[in-house]
């Protein structure tokens, strides 16, 4: 029989293959495509306003000046504030980090209770939950100011980590119950008959295994939270405004010229966290969108 | 004799499937009984139902005179074997060792001799700090055998542990299960597809179908008097022949077409006449021959053979019917020979047609 284990023979030349040129030359053209916006707001965050006027948006500043930066963060005023984006940013980490947390603990404890202590109506109950996230948020916001109104926190960054909590809870538990359910189920019934409990079992034997699929969740939440506009502007005040909010009314400010430099700098201040929790999490982000996601 | 474990009829059902019906079971102090049927039938169901992880729906299960039908799994004094061994992948060998002791708050030093024993017994003492990814299949599945050991429990169940491993290592596996149990001589319940380990590992074999026990007993009564034609078919193998027939003469013969068999010395008193009958004959109880006995063989014509080592498995036609007879491989006849099959009629069974009851 024939030794299949190694490739034989003279590799195939496929440098300048018609494929490759194709295939390389619509990749550089997509990278361009996203990439030039990119950095004609880097070159414009990085002069001032005269350069700017003398209009061309492409040309690399004569003269860099990080002035419109520190503008945009400590600086440009949105109504009465003149302390620019700072205070949305750290809004911004206080509506995120609880709504993140709370989210994620309540979601990946209802996937492990749906996929393996199964109640009576658990699978109607999941139903329901999925059900609930095709409903369109527009419809949902009245009903919910007055649900916070009545419970008192309408306005509060509690409200909004509140709400932030539960409009997670659909697509976070679907994808904890899917990972929980490619888990052999053998590994539960071994922990039950050792005698752990559900807590026992989800600490000690679950979470351990679970790394790659909070890390998801973790990124899902952080960006779809950070960068939520929406429910920011409906459900808090000006005072508690996340970044996001700021960020609009800075650059949407009536009053004065427009400071093109400042808005390209607060924008790319704002896209910043997100940014930053792909770069750091990229890898592990679709190792465990493949661990578990996908499947059914 | 006392019980280690009584099912009295188990219910189970999942929806509207009834999985387990109205089972009984009764198993002695020490007894290793193995549940053996096609899938589906319900082995694992009943299993799971033993060690408590199945919420059943009717009836009671008692372990050492304790009714602990609804106590959970961990104080039911059983130890779990999976097939797909289901080790603690983040911990070490050791860790899923102690897993379930620490969560009976069994003292450290007590916990340390456990281990030491079951590690020796199993012969896994180089393997206690390493992680189960760093162990063959062989090695994982002593692990999970460790695990129940060291739980000191008095009923084991395995629910087909040996499945997953390579031919070689599962004999190897099957000898050390069979001296562990003769070493601690505790109550093991073994689910398996696979008769040889039925018949070599068993005192008693349950042959299950469709949620029911069709028969209970001692691998040889199971393999010589089968209840029924699906047991029958299902022990042995090569399988058991059967040969559609009449019972004849006030019960003393038996009619296959043209021929006729004396059924003198049949196992299982005179039957009673049946126009439709079968008979059960298994490939090793037949020899070739080339002349006629009346009353003891029937005509047959060679088809082919199919080697298999030591023996050849003859195929030939008889009144129409296929059957296989076993002869040691140079004693194989030529095909298209006329021969006569010789019927040893105290090992052969007959089955009434219609209810498929050993008569
Ligand atoms: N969770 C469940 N929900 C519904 N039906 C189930 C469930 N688990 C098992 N069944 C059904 O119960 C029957 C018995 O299953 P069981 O796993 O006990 O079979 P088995 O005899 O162990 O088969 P195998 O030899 O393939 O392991 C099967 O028909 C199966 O489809
Ligand atoms: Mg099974």
């Amino acid at each position: 029989m024939a030794d299949l284990s190694n490739p034989r023979g003279t590799r195939p030349k496929s440098r300048f293959t018609l494929n490759n040129i194709v295939l390389y030359g619509i990749l550089g053209l997509m990278s361009i495509y996203y990439l030039l916006p990119l950095y004609v707001m880097v070159m414009t965050s990085l002069k001032d306003m005269a350069e700017i006027r003398m209009g061309n948006i492409f040309a690399p500043p004569v003269e860099v000046t990080f002035h419109p930066w520190v503008k945009a963060w400590a600086e440009a005023c949105t109504g009465l504030n003149c302390d620019g984006l700072s205070r949305g940013f750290w809004n911004s980490v206080m509506i995120t980090v609880p709504s993140v947390i709370i989210s994620i603990i309540v979601a990946s404890v209802n996937g492990y209770a749906l996929v393996n202590w199964k109640f009576k109506g658990s699978e109607v109950f999941f139903t329901i939950l999925i059900f609930g996230s095709f409903i369109p948020y527009q419809i949902m916001l009245y009903p919910i100011v007055i649900i916070l109104r009545e419970l008192g926190i309408y306005g509060t960054l509690g409200g909004l980590i509140m709400v932030h909590t539960i409009f997670g809870m659909p697509i976070l538990t679907l994808l904890f119950r899917n990972y929980f359910s490619s888990l052999p189920e053998e590994l539960f019934k071994a922990a039950r008959v050792d005698g752990a409990g559900f807590w026992g079992i989800y600490f000690q034997i679950m979470l351990p295994m679970s790394m790659p699929i909070f890390v998801v969740a973790l990124i899902l939440q952080i960006t779809g939270i950070w960068n939520d506009f929406l429910f920011g502007v409906v459900f808090t005040k000006p005072e508690i405004y996340p970044m996001t909010v700021q960020l609009n009314n800075i650059v949407n400010s009536v009053q004065g010229v427009k400071e093109y430099n400042v808005n390209m700098a607060a924008t790319m201040l704002t896209g910043l966290v997100p940014l930053i929790v792909y770069f750091v999490s990229g890898k592990l982000f679709v190792r465990g969108i493949a661990a578990g996601a996908v499947k059914g | 004799m006392t019980h280690s474990i009584q099912v009295k009829d188990l219910k189970l059902d999942f929806g509207s499937v009834s999985v387990l019906k109205n089972l009984n079971l009764d198993v002695a102090e020490g007894e290793f009984i193995v549940l053996l049927g096609p899938s589906g039938c319900g082995k694992s169901t009943l299993l799971n139902c033993l060690a408590g992880l199945l919420d059943i729906t009717d009836g009671e299960i008692w372990i050492k005179n304790k009714n602990v039908t609804w106590a959970e799994p961990s104080d039911r004094g059983i130890g779990m074997v999976f097939q797909s061994y289901a080790l603690y992948p983040q911990m070490t060998v050791r860790g899923n060792l102690s897993f379930g002791l620490k969560n009976a708050k069994v003292p450290k030093d007590e916990i340390d001799r456990r281990i030491a024993r079951a590690a020796e017994i199993l012969q896994i003492q180089p393997l206690l700090d390493r992680k189960p990814a760093a162990l063959s299949g062989g090695q994982r599945q002593r692990v999970a055998i460790g695990r129940a050991l060291v739980r000191d429990v008095d009923v084991f169940l395995f629910d087909e542990p040996l499945s997953n491993l390579d031919a070689k290592l599962r004999a190897e596996l099957r000898v050390e299960i069979k001296r562990l149990h003769s070493r601690l001589n505790n109550t093991m319940i073994y689910v398996t597809h696979d008769q040889i380990e039925a018949l070599t590992l068993a005192d008693r074999i349950a042959i299950m179908r469709g949620g029911i026990i069709q028969q209970l007993a001692a691998p040889q009564e199971i393999y010589n008097r089968p209840v029924n034609l699906f047991v029958a078919g299902f022990i042995g193998s090569p399988a058991m022949n059967f040969i559609k027939g009449a019972v004849v003469d006030n019960g003393r013969s038996i009619k296959l077409g043209e021929a006729k068999l004396d059924l003198a010395g049949y196992d299982g008193g005179q039957p009673t006449d049946r126009p439709q009958a079968i008979l059960g004959l298994r490939p090793e109880h037949l020899t070739i021959q080339d002349h006629a006995e009346p009353g003891h063989t029937i005509p047959a014509v060679v088809e082919l053979d199919e080697p298999m080592g030591a023996d050849s498995l003859v195929w030939l036609m008889v009144q129409g019917q296929q059957v296989s007879v076993r002869v040691p491989f140079e004693k194989r006849p030529t095909k298209g020979a006329q021969v006569h099959l010789k019927v040893d009629i105290s090992k052969a069974s007959i089955f009434d047609a219609t209810t498929e009851l050993r008569v």
